[in-house]
């Protein structure tokens, strides 16, 4: 029953054991760790003018407001588009590959090296954060510093490339039995 | 694995039996239960942590701004603004703010709001820190039981924003003056307290609550006395130009201070309940207590131009009230226009003959102030307009003894009591004055002036005459003085020829003494020799007697 690799002894199997699954499971993590990401503050930022915590829809308001909409523009897409595109496009892969459904199977597959390229480019916030903590530290004059909020944003981006790599494209292409 | 040359046929194999072993990458659904876990316990944290939202209104808004204004309680942040709208009669502004957990217990029926500006006034400096921060929202906690989420705020903060140890005084004043909030509390100068509040009361005066911080609140006791202190005081007295102030600032500003009353002070009760009275300024707080003021009206039959409303009644030299009113009267029997003078008079200044008379008489009641008065004015007590000032003409009604007055009728019943009046001296000084100044007038200041001219004529007629004729005379007579002088002073020199020649007289005179001398002794020694003469070989020579008396 077992085949195993017989140079390295893995087991060697035919499609990715419980790959859906996985894939569900990190998905689901993903978007409950999405919503602390979103409430909580990402980063405080203390000055001769007050302090203030920020969040990530809290920051992308103010520079619109402010009328950098192009700064708003980058960072909704890298911390509230992507995300989302993420969510769906994986939800959606799981979702046709239970159902064991023969629609669109190109594009999926397409959506999939998609969704695994730009996992690599959703950690925008976090280095901007991590950035701004390292390089604004001036005691009384400003300073900032980094909130939880990142960290369960941080988390979310690794939880969403786990579940992408826990997909196992090749599903797509299967048929039902 | 094992491999099988020959793979048998399916139908050879036993049916495979399903082993489910393999749940261990199930586990990776711990990871979105643990994602929910952390999630749904930061909600809660969070909802625990939800502290109150109340909502503050005030008159303007100026400066707050949703999501930025924080609250403060003793300069730390409680709270922060999360909602600025009008209410519904658009008269206040009503501001919503969400405060930490920790400060729903801060939260009573009293607590107090502010907005806190930058205020500079002349007196303090506060919140400059807003200049760049902007405006906050400050807190002052309450002593009430019952909760509140509405509040109305404060238009100007309170004197004391987070209490240090202390107390707290309502001092009672006709008028505070110029006190603004934040005025300091002066004790010997040093700076004890601040005015926190200040109030009109229903009846029009004023009653301003201060605060004497601790351990200074010590300093407070029943007998303290309360003035004024805004304002210079100039005082000229007996010692010279005395210039009293607390501070700079007081003067500017406005203050107050205290102090202990006088010694009379601690024999009346008052204050020990936190109220104190405001005097007007240090002397009038420092004035013994003068208890209540008795009216007693005067009727004058001469003119009083001069008597000033506040001028003083003195008793003997003691003030012991002031003139309240001075009206024209009206008699319609002579049909003559007499002064009547009110006046106030405190009994108490009288000192402790109206003591002693008070404590013999139930109370201080105006029976006892009429029968002490009827007994005073049975003695000759009466009321004289005086001269305070000839320079500026002030009048003050002088009480006094003046038995040679004519007998006066005192009713005691009449009220306000009327007390007997004699007529002032100062008319009598200005006949005296007038007398004097027609006396000057009446001599004869011309005639004198020309009989001093004539005079003065003739001694100038004499002097010039004495300067052309006597002078020169008078001159030759001191030159010829003065070579006689000359020559005497040259006849009586050492080298001169008189001089020498009477020094040689007078030592031949001295040698021609000698002989006689010696003759004389020779003639005691040997008396014949008067008749015998001489004898040379006995006598020796006058050098051989000298060494003949060295011999022996």
């Amino acid at each position: 029953m077992d085949q195993r690799c017989p140079r390295c002894r893995s087991r060697i199997e035919r499609r990715a054991p419980f790959s859906t699954e996985m894939t569900l499971a990190w998905l689901i993590a993903g978007i409950v760790l999405y919503i602390p990401a979103n409430l909580l503050p990402v980063m405080h930022t203390s000055g001769l003018l007050g302090e203030e915590d920020s969040t990530i829809l809290g920051g992308i308001l103010e520079f619109w407001r402010s009328g950098d909409w192009d700064i708003a523009l980058l960072i909704f897409t890298a911390s509230v588009a992507v995300p989302f595109t993420k969510f769906i496009a994986i939800g959606l892969l799981v979702f046709t590959v239970r159902k064991n459904s023969r629609w669109q199977q190109h594009q999926r597959t397409a959506l999939y090296r998609i969704v695994e390229f730009i996992g690599y480019w959703s950690m925008l916030d976090v280095i901007v954060v991590a950035l701004t903590a390292a390089l604004m530290q001036f005691q009384v004059l400003g300073a900032a510093e980094p909130r939880a909020g990142i960290a369960f944003f941080c988390a979310v981006v690794v939880v969403t490339m786990l579940s992408a790599l826990s997909f196992d494209p090749r599903l797509i292409w299967d048929r039902p039995a | 694995m094992s491999t099988a040359p020959d793979p048998p046929s399916e139908e050879d194999l036993p049916a495979p039996a399903v082993q489910n072993r393999r749940w261990i990458p199930r586990l990776v659904w711990v990871v979105p239960i643990a994602a929910a876990v952390i999630g749904i316990s930061l909600l809660i944290r969070n909802w625990e942590n939800q502290g109150p939202r109340v909502t503050i209104s005030f008159l303007s808004g100026e400066g707050v701004q949703v999501g930025k204004t924080l609250v403060k309680y003793r300069d730390v942040a409680v709270g922060r603004v999360s909602a600025v709208r009008l209410s519904a009669d658009h008269e206040t502004v009503e501001v919503s703010a969400d405060l930490s957990k920790d400060a729903a217990s801060l939260l009573k029926a009293d607590t107090q709001f502010w907005i806190v500006r930058p205020r500079i006034g002349v007196g303090s400096v506060s919140g400059l820190d807003t200049l760049l921060s902007g405006v906050y929202i400050g807190m002052k906690t309450g002593n009430a039981t019952r909760r509140e989420r509405q509040f109305v705020g404060l238009e100007s903060p309170p004197a004391l924003s987070h209490g240090p140890n202390g107390r707290e005084l309502q001092l009672h004043a006709v008028r505070a003056g110029s006190l603004p909030i934040g005025a300091p509390v002066y004790f010997r100068q040093f700076q004890v307290g601040r005015v926190i509040d200040e109030n009109l009361l229903p009846d029009g005066s004023t009653r301003v609550t201060v605060f004497i911080e601790s351990p200074y609140d010590n300093f407070v006791k029943p007998v303290t006395r309360f003035w004024n202190a805004s304002g210079i005081d100039v005082k000229l007295g007996a010692d010279g130009l005395n210039v009293q102030t607390e501070s700079l600032a007081a003067v500017i500003a406005g203050g107050l201070a205290f102090d202990d009353g006088p010694i009379e002070a601690l024999f009346v009760a008052g204050g020990a309940s936190g109220e104190f009275t405001l005097y007007k300024n240090e002397s009038e707080a420092m004035a013994p207590p003068d208890g209540e003021p008795h009216y007693v009206r005067m009727r004058f039959t001469q003119a009083l131009r001069g008597l000033e409303v506040g001028a003083p009644v003195e008793f003997v030299g003691v003030n012991i009230g002031s003139v309240v009113a001075v009206d024209l009267g009206y008699e319609s029997h002579d049909r003559s226009f007499p002064v009547i003078v009110t006046a106030k008079l405190y009994p108490r200044r009288m000192g402790q003959a109206y003591e002693v008379l008070a404590a013999q008489g139930k109370t201080e009641s105006v029976e006892t102030l009429a029968a002490f008065v009827g007994t005073l004015v049975n003695r000759g007590l009466r009321a004289q307009p005086r001269s305070a000032s000839l320079l500026t003409g002030k009048l003050y009604i002088a009480l006094d003894f003046l038995p040679a007055s004519p007998r006066a009728a005192f009713d005691p019943s009449i009220r306000p009591l009327e007390l007997p009046t004699v007529n002032g001296t100062f008319q009598e000084l200005e006949a005296s004055v007038g007398q004097l100044v027609r006396k000057v007038n009446n001599l004869p200041l011309e005639q004198i002036a020309a009989d001093l001219h004539t005079d003065l004529t003739d001694l100038h007629e004499t002097l010039s005459e004495v300067h052309a004729r006597v002078l020169p005379n008078a001159v030759d007579t001191l030159s010829a003085l003065h070579s006689t002088l000359e020559s005497a002073d040259r006849t009586l020199d050492v080298e001169s020829p008189l001089q020498r020649g009477l020094t040689e007289t007078l030592s031949e005179t001295r040698s021609t003494l000698q002989a006689v001398r010696e003759l004389a002794d020779y003639i005691d020694r040997h008396p014949d020799a008067l008749l015998r003469g001489r004898r040379p070989q006995k006598m020796p020579e006058r050098p051989a007697a000298s060494t003949s008396d060295a011999k022996p």
